[in-house]
């Protein structure tokens, strides 16, 4: 049979260009619009060019807040992903122990963002919270309120607590996925236990680990409403993250213009990580295919 | 190298095994010889894979002991015992090279560079690997990938056996063949003990010296692939060897005569009058189908099996099954068959006996 071009399947495709049009394309042009004007309220726009972009990235502003974005999400991924490995190691393999971990893994998971962000907030105060006044107790000067350094440890703290256990169940079902055969042949082979981890473990949780590093990575790199909740982006801008301070533009200061340019330029980052991201998994993925 | 005697081992995976039904193996006794190739038949769940995790030290029995030579190593870990042991699914090291993969348990084991070199070529060499020797170790065939796991537990000059579990499963029907005369090649070039653990009857006959059979956690009969063949101590060896497996009529005995629903049936021996459950065994090879002489049989169905045909039949109310040359002409009013009277075993209790001389 002979192929033709048929032009009404575009028709099928049609709900679908529609639904993305009006739930996301129409929307960001409309950011895209507010970007090259300015307004003095009272709707009336005026047109400026790349006056805001050029303003933007000539600003510490943004370049304070994108190098605290970086700080906090590596620092988050230095802790989550190896802790994540160690409790996945440690967590029993099967019976009821290994169900009961599961679940009390899961929970933080299942705890919505802003009363995460209003545990820590309460659980962290140095006159009321459990945490904050034991350490207080214990000597140490801690208040998150008004001590940059206290500050971030607290929203550090509180990201590892929130998010480790999905790093840590997905590396559990990575090592559940390998056959005893594995562990039987390198007691075998007289291996230690260090290199078990080294050459079965790791290699076989390698899938499994850049999805946590990816989903970590751009999770954290959008956080708001934790520190948001708890800090509030203080003392001062310590923890004024990218997503806080865009918020605090358009709507603290109304600032429509400029804020429509940075979360266009908010997006772009993200955009440009996730494909370098995505390049890496592919390349790599096919040289597994290759050797 | 050392022969390996297993002692009156038994095994259950329950905490407190109460009853038979808890063991997966019952009582066994064994003695591998130094330097043969056994095969370890039996179907899935007979309890195979248990004995050879046994050997191997990655299980410790719930009763018995295992002795390599004189030594006891019951307790003894893997790593004392100098076992090797290749499983059912390739294992290898992913990330390491073919070399590296080889290499392994002799740097766990602190051996020097220099030797560590010489060995790992000598293996290589032997098994085929020279080629691929720098190469990753992940995204081969399982036929490659279980020659490394071979290679890994070879190249050890210690090994006292090499313990096969079910080798060949995830491995192309057209490799296989390939596979397993090199294994055979490989014994009889350096005679290490091999233990080899399969389901798949060819597999075991093809392979090994002596065959031991196993069902239900017990060993059945050891003997040579003709002996299980012509001779099997049990019902169900002669039932599971062989394809398809040996024909059997419930019978009552009386000397020299055997009696199936009052057709009389003549044997080879003199069994004098024995008692308890009695079974005639025959294998269908032996069996010829006539026009008025015999036992008088029911023709089901004739399947044409290139050299052979498969004749399906029932004998009174029992299914039996007849084989005949592909160029034999089998006709409708072949109504009877005749057993070979050297040919026929008899079974009491499922235990296979032995007449006296009929003469």
């Amino acid at each position: 049979m002979e192929k033709t071009a048929n032009q009404r399947a575009w028709f099928l495709v049609l709900p679908v260009l529609l639904l993305v049009a009006f739930s996301s394309v129409i929307p960001m042009m409309t950011v895209v619009n507010y970007s090259f004007q300015d307004s003095f309220g009272g709707n009336e726009f005026f047109w400026v060019g790349l006056e805001w972009y050029r303003e933007l990235l000539r600003s510490e502003r943004l370049w304070d807040a994108l190098g605290r974005q970086l700080m906090f999400s590596s620092i988050i991924l230095l802790i989550e992903i190896p802790l994540g490995i160690l409790v996945a190691l440690c967590m029993p393999k099967k019976g009821w122990l290994a169900s009961l971990c599961l679940v009390l893994m899961a929970l933080p998971l299942l705890i919505p963002y802003n009363v995460v962000g209003t545990i820590w907030q309460v659980f962290a105060r140095s006159d009321i919270g459990l945490l904050g006044r034991f350490v207080t107790d214990l000597g140490f000067e801690y208040n998150y309120a008004q001590n940059a350094a206290d500050a971030w440890v607290t929203v550090v703290a509180m990201d590892v607590w929130h998010w480790t256990s999905l790093v840590a169940l997905l590396c559990y079902a990575g090592l559940r996925s390998i056959p005893d055969a594995y562990y039987q042949a390198a007691e075998i082979d007289q291996a230690s236990r260090w290199s078990v981890f080294r050459h079965i473990e790791l290699p076989k949780m390698r899938g499994v680990l850049i999805i946590a590093v990816l989903l970590r990575f751009m999770d954290s790199f959008m956080i708001y409403t934790e520190p948001f909740v708890l800090t509030g982006g203080g003392p001062g801008n310590a923890t004024t993250f990218l997503s806080i301070d865009l918020v605090k533009m358009a709507l603290g200061q109304f600032d429509l213009g400029p804020a429509a340019a940075f979360s266009l330029m908010y997006f772009l980052v993200i955009l440009l990580i996730s494909y370098v991201f995505y390049t890496v998994m592919i390349a790599s993925d096919k040289e597994e295919a290759q050797s | 190298m050392a022969s390996i005697t297993l002692e009156n081992l038994a095994h259950s995976y329950r905490p407190n095994p109460q009853g038979d039904s808890d063991f997966a193996l019952k009582e066994v006794n064994l003695k591998w010889d130094d330097g043969h190739a056994y095969a370890l038949l039996g179907p899935s769940g007979c309890g195979k894979t248990t004995l050879l995790n046994i050997m191997s030290g990655l299980l410790e029995p719930t009763r018995g002991r295992v002795l390599f030579g004189d030594q006891d190593v019951t307790a003894a870990s893997t790593a004392e015992r100098n076992i090797a042991q290749v499983f059912q699914f390739p294992v290898v090291y992913d990330t390491m090279t073919v070399r590296d993969n080889l290499a392994f348990p002799l740097r766990n084991r602190g051996m020097e560079q220099a030797y560590i070199a010489e060995r790992v070529d000598r293996i290589a060499q032997m098994i085929g690997l020279e080629g691929i020797l720098g190469k990753k170790a992940q995204g081969m065939t399982a036929d490659l990938k279980q020659k490394i796991s071979l290679g890994r537990g070879m190249v050890r000059d210690d090994v006292n056996a090499i313990l096969f579990d079910e080798p060949l499963t995830v491995i192309d029907p057209h490799l296989k063949w390939e596979l397993r005369t090199q294994l055979k090649s490989l014994h009889r070039e350096f005679g290490h003990t091999m233990v080899y653990v399969t389901h798949d009857q060819t597999e075991a006959l093809t392979f090994a010296d002596k065959v031991v059979v196993m069902h239900e956690g017990k060993v059945l009969q050891i003997g040579t692939p003709q002996e299980l063949f012509e001779k099997p101590a049990h019902s169900f060896v002669g039932y599971f060897i062989g394809s398809p497996g040996m024909n059997f009529l419930p019978v009552t005995i009386q000397g020299c005569t055997a009696s199936v629903h009052g057709e009389s049936v003549e044997l080879g021996q003199d069994y004098g009058q024995p008692d308890g459950e009695l079974a005639l065994g025959i294998r269908p090879e032996f069996v010829r189908l006539t026009k008025d002489k015999g036992l008088p049989i029911r023709i089901n169905r004739i399947q044409d099996a290139g050299r052979h045909k498969f004749v399906n039949t029932r004998v009174f109310d029992t299914e039996f099954n007849i084989v005949v040359d592909a160029n034999q002409e089998i006709n409708a009013d072949m109504t009877n068959i005749v057993l070979d009277p050297d040919k026929i075993s008899v079974f009491h209790n499922d235990w296979r006996v032995e007449g006296r001389s009929a003469n």
